[in-house]
């Protein structure tokens, strides 16, 4: 495979939302001194006025959120996943989950891909606690085409969305004519023998597995599963049925993820082995983003392993 | 200032408040009268003398807005609400149960007036802070207004609230502190002091009024202060007692989240009836 070009998610954040920011002159960007890091930084350049820095102080930036939103304005709060997600998670369940107002949070820097910061900042719960919250949307982008395109379709939504977004530029596998739809999973590869579902940058360690297992003589299926809430029961109960074997692939905790939202389907419908690869119940590690993902098994070769034990364990 | 016959109104609606409480929380069985009862006056002076608002367009883009952080005093707000009309009052009887659209906590998706859902301490203020920056973004005149319990200032969002909103020079803002000095536990003193209120919040660049809070000439000129201080939000610290207005229940931590019985209830409502009565004789 030839190099592909690299963006961070992040970055399709910042100047997604400085190009909205002309279509609604309702939308307003919050932020915890983190602007620079999460890419709302752009929007304060090019709508100051628009653009309020809470400080570091995320309980009361998801209510700034809920009050401003309640107020009619198009609302998009950003920190890092850690303090959005984690430390302000009551916030966001009773301000803005609750009364079910479509705040848009942009949670920046979620898993390990963060890196050298280490655990503290590698929030691996992030999805797990959001979907936890009824009416909660959650959004988890494979690359900066889809992250744009994403954000686009969640400025008019009517409910809260949580979007996670990374750190670390990761490979553009999508073309502009890439279509996003929430709630909706999308085949990119057709197979007969397992399906690998995966979200966010291991969509593309998915692609590769389904190549190299091709190889193998083994037919992978590959379902980028964009929305991880309301999750798309449909396509996996498909993939259950026509393909027996299931393989997940998330940067995330193998609990309560994409992982445990795939499983719960599969096990209330067409019950078949489903392996997960994620974060498996443990803190991350400071590292360079690339080796730290190797360390924790989120690579194209522990989804291979994972889709022939899933294989084997088919009946 | 209010003229006699707007101190009387104000009086029998404060009355009829706390009566709307004392028998939400007799039917349910449950609830907050106490600490509805320490900020019946407040309610009293904001929606019947100051607050714009409309009953018949609860979402009226230019009302004031109210949130009432310290939640649990849903009781008293529900009272205020259906006295002005948006829901008859009847349906404080049904208060807590299933199917009410009066949750034990405000639900602004269910109960028509509520400005904002709250109930998890802290959490309010921030809320009516975002209403007030989005009223500084849309130059719209309306107020917000935040009532918070002296025990839920302990809560640290509060002051990351306050923070920012003095930051952001809100006087389209004002808090109202109900220092009724208890909270579950015990006195606010003893549990966790969030004492000196007024040095704390004049720190952190407000513009502080003390009160009687069930003095309603001086609730009135407050809520005008605040109106009138330009460049920075607001906060009142009212003194008030908590249990006002129910012999048995004034400065008793006991009540602060618990309902009557039926003869605790009937106690209660023949001495509001009886307060009512003269304030109605009263000239």
């Amino acid at each position: 495979m030839a190099e592909a070009v690299k963006k961070a998610t992040r970055d399709a954040y910042g100047e997604t939302l400085v190009a909205l920011g002309a279509e609604y002159p309702d939308l307003v960007v919050l932020d915890a001194d983190l602007a620079g890091a999460t890419k709302t930084g752009m929007f304060r350049k090019a709508y100051p006025d628009r653009f309020f820095n809470c400080g570091i102080a995320e309980q009361n930036l998801m209510g700034v959120a809920a009050g401003l939103a309640a107020s009619g304005k198009k609302v998009f709060a950003s920190t890092f996943a850690m303090f959005a997600a984690g430390r302000a998670f009551e916030q966001i369940r009773n301000s803005i989950g609750y009364p079910h107002l479509p705040v848009k949070i942009g949670a920046t820097h979620a898993g390990i891909s963060v890196g050298e910061d280490g655990a503290t900042h590698q929030c691996c719960e992030d999805i797990a606690l959001m979907r936890t919250i009824p009416g909660m949307t959650i959004i988890n982008p494979a690359d900066a085409v889809e992250a744009e395109k994403a954000i686009r379709a969640v400025v008019d939504f009517n409910g809260p969305v949580y979007m996670r977004f990374g750190r670390m530029a990761v490979p553009v596998i999508f073309d502009d004519s890439h279509k996003f739809e929430i709630g909706k999973g999308v085949q990119l590869k057709e197979g007969n023998d397992v399906t690998i579902i995966a979200t966010g940058l291991m969509v593309n360690e998915a692609l590769i597995a389904a190549e190299q297992l091709k190889n193998e003589g083994i037919s992978a299926r590959v379902i980028n599963m964009v929305t991880i809430k309301p999750i798309d029961r449909e396509i996996i109960i498909k993939a259950a049925r026509e393909t027996g074997a299931i393989v997940t692939a998330e940067e995330h905790s193998i609990i309560g993820g994409l992982g445990g939202a795939v499983a719960e389907t599969v096990c209330e419908t067409v019950p078949v082995p489903v392996l997960r690869v994620g974060v498996e119940d443990t803190f991350g590690k400071s590292g360079p983003a690339a080796e730290v993902l190797k360390v924790f098994g989120l690579t194209a070769e522990n989804i291979i392993a994972k889709a022939k034990q899933a294989v084997s364990l088919k009946k | 200032m209010l003229d006699a016959a707007k101190k009387k109104e104000l009086s029998i609606i404060a009355t009829k408040i706390r009566m709307a409480a004392i028998e939400g929380t007799y039917h349910a069985k449950s609830g907050h009268p106490g600490g509805s009862l320490s900020i019946a006056d407040l309610l009293s002076v904001l929606y019947f003398s100051h607050m714009k608002v409309d009953p018949s367009n609860p979402f009226w883009p230019q009302r004031d807005r109210l949130v009432l952080s310290k939640g649990h005093s849903a009781p008293a707000l529900y009272g205020a609400l259906a006295l002005k009309g948006y829901f008859p009052v009847e349906e404080m009887s049904r208060l807590r149960q299933v199917g009410s659209h009066l949750q034990g906590h405000p639900d602004m998706k269910g109960t028509p007036g509520v400005d904002m859902t709250t109930g998890s301490l802290g959490q309010g203020v921030s809320a009516a802070v975002g209403m007030a920056l989005a009223g500084k973004l849309d130059n719209a005149d309306y107020r917000v207004y935040a009532i918070l319990g002296d025990g839920e200032i302990e809560e640290g969002q509060v002051w990351e609230a306050a923070m920012f909103a003095s930051h952001k020079k809100l006087d389209n803002l004002c808090l109202i502190v109900d220092n009724n000095n208890l909270q579950i536990d015990g006195t606010v003193e003893e549990v966790n002091s969030p004492y000196p209120i007024v040095e704390k919040f004049a720190a952190f660049g407000f513009n502080v009024l003390t009160i009687d809070g069930h003095d309603l000439e001086q609730i009135e000129n407050a809520l005008n202060q605040a109106k009138e201080c330009k460049g920075k939000p607001t906060v009142i610290v009212q003194r008030s007692v908590k249990g006002k207005g129910v012999s048995f229940m004034e400065n008793q931590v006991g009540w602060h989240g618990v309902a009557p019985n039926q003869e605790q209830y009937t106690l209660a409502m023949n001495e509001l009836k009886e307060q009512l009565a003269r304030l109605e004789e009263a000239k």
